[in-house]
């Protein structure tokens, strides 16, 4: 086996082995978000968790003045009820997806420190055909508004 | 030559952003901020053009040992870390009202990242090592090693859990959104394509006078 040889064959087996390094490290050690049903399987209290899933439609309270948002949190499977002080982002709402970093609390509930909404990968023109488009931005630009 | 690309791309970058930001309709859930997305989803596209080229003239340096294949994959390196630091810039810029976070650790992310500082390193590697022969086959092997990760940071948001959604465009199967929100994005992919072949091919013609200038 000539030197070049051996440093090509060496080079592949180094970018197997970080290829699968970062694959294996990354599934193993960073699960992103935790799901209604796996934190219900085994809560811990106190215990700093991200929460992914979807807010049940009709779960959803929020007081403006005092800023107590409350919701309940689903997978399909199971639900989890969430309390957060503080404004949600605009895309957070009943019926879509959120990501909730917080924990879970010996009163049983989960504690939500920041709420971050998920959105699809859907894009969709608005209905009203008035509002497409250029017309609509310029309106927006001489301050308008909509 | 060079004028009439120059030329085109500019053109091409007006088109794709009278398309993005005038012709495309404002959209349905996100508002007006979901635009950023012409910018940032060609920003990606360049990325992971740039560093198949990079893996592409690393293997041909490797085989060939010529020098202009070495210019390529160093241009296209350069070119690739500029478009993937715009793709976290724009993407943050866009996380931020519509998440609710300019940054947060998930596997796109955290993929990307990876990728931006690979190619970081791949161009410290270029700086460091002062025989330019030895220079050109070590970055050569990272080149080609490093582009590992393109595909990780594209599939990351099917293989793990992200609050990245998933592609809209640059996937199989049934769209996800209107022709003219389409044509948008692919008037800017275009002229960012261009843009690519631009820079890249001027950054080369500097380093190969570089080159002579030295000899």
């Amino acid at each position: 086996m000539n030197r070049r040889r051996k440093f090509i064959v060496g080079g592949v087996v180094i970018a197997g082995a970080l290829a699968y390094m970062i694959y294996a490290g990354v599934t193993q050690s960073a699960v992103y978000f935790v799901t209604p049903a796996e934190l219900r399987a085994a809560p811990v209290p106190g215990k700093a968790y991200r929460l992914g899933g979807m807010v049940v439609p009709g779960s959803l309270t929020w007081e403006p003045r005092s800023l107590d948002l409350s919701f309940t949190l689903s997978d399909g499977t199971a639900t989890v009820p969430v309390r957060h002080k503080g404004t949600p982002p605009d895309l957070f709402g009943e019926g879509r997806g959120a990501v909730l970093e917080g924990s879970w609390t010996a009163d049983g509930y989960f504690k939500a420190n920041l709420i971050m909404a998920k959105h699809s990968e859907e894009y969709k023109a608005p209905h009203d055909k008035n509002e497409a488009g250029y017309r609509e931005l310029f309106k927006t630009l001489r301050g308008e508004g909509r | 030559m060079r004028r009439l690309l120059g030329g085109v791309t500019l053109a091409g970058l007006v088109a794709g952003l009278v398309m993005g930001f005038a012709i495309a309709p404002r959209e349905a859930t996100q508002g007006n901020v979901q635009r950023i997305m012409y910018l940032h989803v060609p920003s990606v596209w360049v990325a992971y053009l740039a560093f198949g080229v990079v893996l592409v003239a690393s293997v041909v340096y490797l085989m060939r040992r010529a020098e202009a294949a070495d210019r390529l994959a160093h241009a296209s390196a350069e070119v690739g870390v500029l478009f993937t630091g715009l793709t976290i810039a724009t993407g943050s810029i866009w996380g931020k009202p519509t998440w609710g976070a300019w940054w947060t650790w998930d596997a796109r992310l955290t993929s990307v990242s990876i990728l931006f500082v690979m190619y970081l390193g791949y161009l410290l590697l270029r700086g460091m090592i002062e025989d330019r022969e030895r220079g050109a086959r070590f970055a050569a092997v990272l080149g080609i090693v490093a582009a590992f990760n393109v595909p990780l940071v594209h599939f990351s948001v099917y293989w793990w859990r992200t609050l990245h959604q998933p592609p809209s465009l640059m996937k199989p199967g049934p769209g996800t959104m209107p022709d003219i929100i389409v044509a948008a994005l692919l008037v800017n992919f275009a002229a960012f394509t261009l843009l690519y072949v631009y820079f890249v091919t001027r950054r080369a013609r500097v380093l190969r006078l570089e080159a002579e200038a030295e000899a």
